[in-house]
């Protein structure tokens, strides 16, 4: 039984390195599909910034993330691939001459902390909610949170993160504006919980339109378990109804959850990343709209490579964690 | 009943879209047009919805972005349906080395995060109008569905019926389209109004993140535009109704897959004979 999870983990993994290697790739390609030169568009451009001619030294750092026009494209693609494996992105045009690799290094713990907190409490929240309508299909509470998650859950990430700043950041004045602390309490003894007070409302707003994707999986999932033989013996065994409803429903039908927990990591980075954008919060998504507002293409290819990476991470963590939950898996080697 | 609303509120905005334009000039409103004795007005007497920083009329503006918003979503949603019911049933229906290569690449789509992705290709592209944010957006929005149609495809191959007009020598093209295609049409509409939903969303998120031309408007281009000028000033009817516009876009959405996944899967359906009354009425 042990061999088919380690068969099933290693098809993984090779499947994760050529999803990575195929992105690496595609982050390779895009720039040099476009018509144009991107090298040369951006020392251009960095000129134009800066007023003064870019030295001989930041023109090779350009081409070799962008491309030595002369060079051929097998050759660029290894001396790309190369600066990739050294974690080195480039430099940054935007905020020349910061390299790429130091800025993400800087923003991603905070989009980690957001993201992290969010996707656990939505999908705690989401879940424990979907068992309770699920359970009763077309009861009461099922008639009310249906149809107001399918409502939460079409709401632009953004949007709802720009109402909560008028409401609770201007209005009513109970959050700070931006920013992911406060700068007179760095580093001081004030500080986590200076985080902690300016991560509320990015964090809420997140859980506000995330949950209800959940709970819609999970009402569907429990509606289906609900209807199983095996629930209908746990209730003529007399059992009570909260033992049948976690043990034997919500158990088996949390399943599919994980894998939807999987792919849902994606998508809740690309709500926090526009969500850090209103909020000012100093993580990638904050990068990212810098990198964009400024074509800061180094800086937006890092971005990229970065999340896709993350995303990557992430789905082959809940892979590996459904293996070990899920017994099919199991039976599969023997 | 859920059903038709969702399709009411749909159809709505639909209406709206291909009317827009002939809708502002009866109501003497238009996008750009410049009202300087009301600038950064609340909703009221001359304009509905109130008006922005630079006079124009928010009722006006959210009226033309529906249609920028619902072409975006329409023709990223065709793409998308079209990619989808290619890839997923071609390897549900002929399975072995084709089905391993297609899922290889549905799965790949699947977990690279499409928002990143579709921002590096629209940073990159020159011309971003509606249609090229749509046919990039649509690109990357297949996968989804291109798994559930595989599933589904390959659960119909093995039923009875196919097998016996398999017998019968018909060929696979005549199968797919005359057995299984119509078995699919419930999942594929659900799939396309998902699709059509997510790339509105992905619209707005592109156009809040400034990738868009200038001279379009959009749900998200309102949004993103209120947001350096309207908070600040308090103007919250300036970035609310785009907003609302979606989400109500996206719960007639969900309404409709509501009614589709009941029809499709009977247990869904809930066993209580009252609540199947209310769902039939």
């Amino acid at each position: 039984m042990r061999q088919g999870r380690w068969r099933f983990l290693t098809r993984r993994v090779g499947f994760y390195l050529a999803t990575a290697w195929s992105a690496i790739t595609l982050n390779f390609l895009i720039p040099r599909l476009m018509p144009g030169d991107p090298a040369s568009v951006i020392v251009r451009q960095l000129q134009r910034q800066s007023g003064e001619s870019v030295s001989p030294e930041t023109v090779a750092a350009i081409q070799k993330l962008f491309g030595d026009p002369r060079a051929g494209l097998l050759q660029q693609y290894g001396d790309y691939l190369v600066s990739i494996a050294r974690l080195d992105f480039g430099l940054s045009v935007s905020r020349f001459p910061t390299p790429v690799g130091e800025l993400l290094g800087a923003g991603l713990p905070w989009t980690l902390l957001l993201v992290g907190t969010t996707t656990v409490i939505a999908f705690l929240l989401g879940t424990g909610l979907g068992i309770a309508a699920g359970w009763k299909p077309g009861g009461r509470l099922d008639g009310f949170l249906s149809p107001m998650s399918t409502f939460l859950s079409a709401l632009p990430y953004f949007w709802v993160a720009l109402i909560a700043l008028y409401v609770f950041g201007l209005v009513l004045g109970w959050f700070p504006l931006g920013g992911g602390f406060d700068p007179d309490l760095y580093g001081g003894p004030g500080f986590l919980g200076s985080v902690l007070e300016y991560l509320v409302m990015p964090a809420a707003t997140i859980v506000f339109s995330a949950f209800g994707g959940w709970l819609l999986g999970m009402r569907n999932m429990m509606v289906t378990a609900v209807s199983e033989d095996y629930v209908l013996l746990g209730r003529a065994k007399g059992l009570s109804s909260g033992r049948v409803m976690f043990r034997y429903a919500a158990r088996n039908a949390l399943l599919p959850s994980v894998t939807g927990f999987a792919m849902a990591i994606g998508g809740v980075l690309g709500g926090a990343l526009l969500t850090e954008i209103v909020f000012s919060y100093p993580g990638i998504g904050y990068l990212l709209y810098d990198a964009v507002s400024k074509r800061d293409y180094p800086l937006m290819q890092g971005v990229f490579l970065l999340t896709t990476l993350t995303v990557l991470l992430a789905n082959f963590v809940a892979d590996s964690v459904y293996v070990m939950i899920d017994p099919r898996t199991r039976e599969a080697g023997r | 009943m859920k059903v038709r609303v969702g399709i009411g509120i749909i159809a709505f905005f639909a209406v709206v879209a291909v009317i827009g334009p002939w809708l502002n000039d009866l109501m003497g409103i238009g996008p750009w047009k410049i009202d300087y004795d009301a600038i950064s007005r609340p909703p009221g007497g001359g304009h509905l919805l109130g008006t922005t920083s630079q006079g124009t009329d928010v009722l006006a503006q959210v009226i033309a972005g529906t249609r920028n918003s619902m072409v975006v979503g329409a023709v990223a949603g065709v793409i998308g349906i079209v990619l989808a019911v290619v890839v997923g049933v071609t390897a549900g229906f002929f399975g072995g080395r084709i089905d391993a290569l297609l899922s290889f690449l549905t799965n790949m789509f699947l977990v690279l995060p499409v928002l990143p992705l579709t921002l590096i290709v629209a940073g990159y592209v020159q011309d971003t109008g509606p249609i090229t944010i749509a046919l990039i957006i649509g690109l990357f929005g297949w996968a989804p569905g291109a798994r559930t149609l595989r599933a589904q495809t390959l659960s119909l191959r093995g039923r009875d019926f196919v097998m016996a007009m398999r017998m019968l020598g018909e060929t696979k093209t005549r199968l797919i389209f005359v057995e299984v295609l119509p078995h699919l049409a419930g999942w594929i509409s659900a799939m396309f109004l998902h699709l059509v939903l997510g790339a509105v969303l992905a619209e707005a998120g592109l156009a809040f993140l400034g990738i868009s031309s200038a001279d379009t408007v959009s749900w998200g281009t309102i949004i993103d535009q209120a947001r350096q000028v309207a908070l600040l000033n308090g103007m919250w009817w300036w970035f609310v109704p785009p907003g609302l516009c979606i989400a109500l876009l996206g719960t007639a959405t969900g309404l409709v897959n509501f009614g589709i996944d009941e029809v499709m899967n009977p247990r869904l359906r809930t066993a209580d004979i009252k609540a199947m009354r209310k769902a039939l009425a």
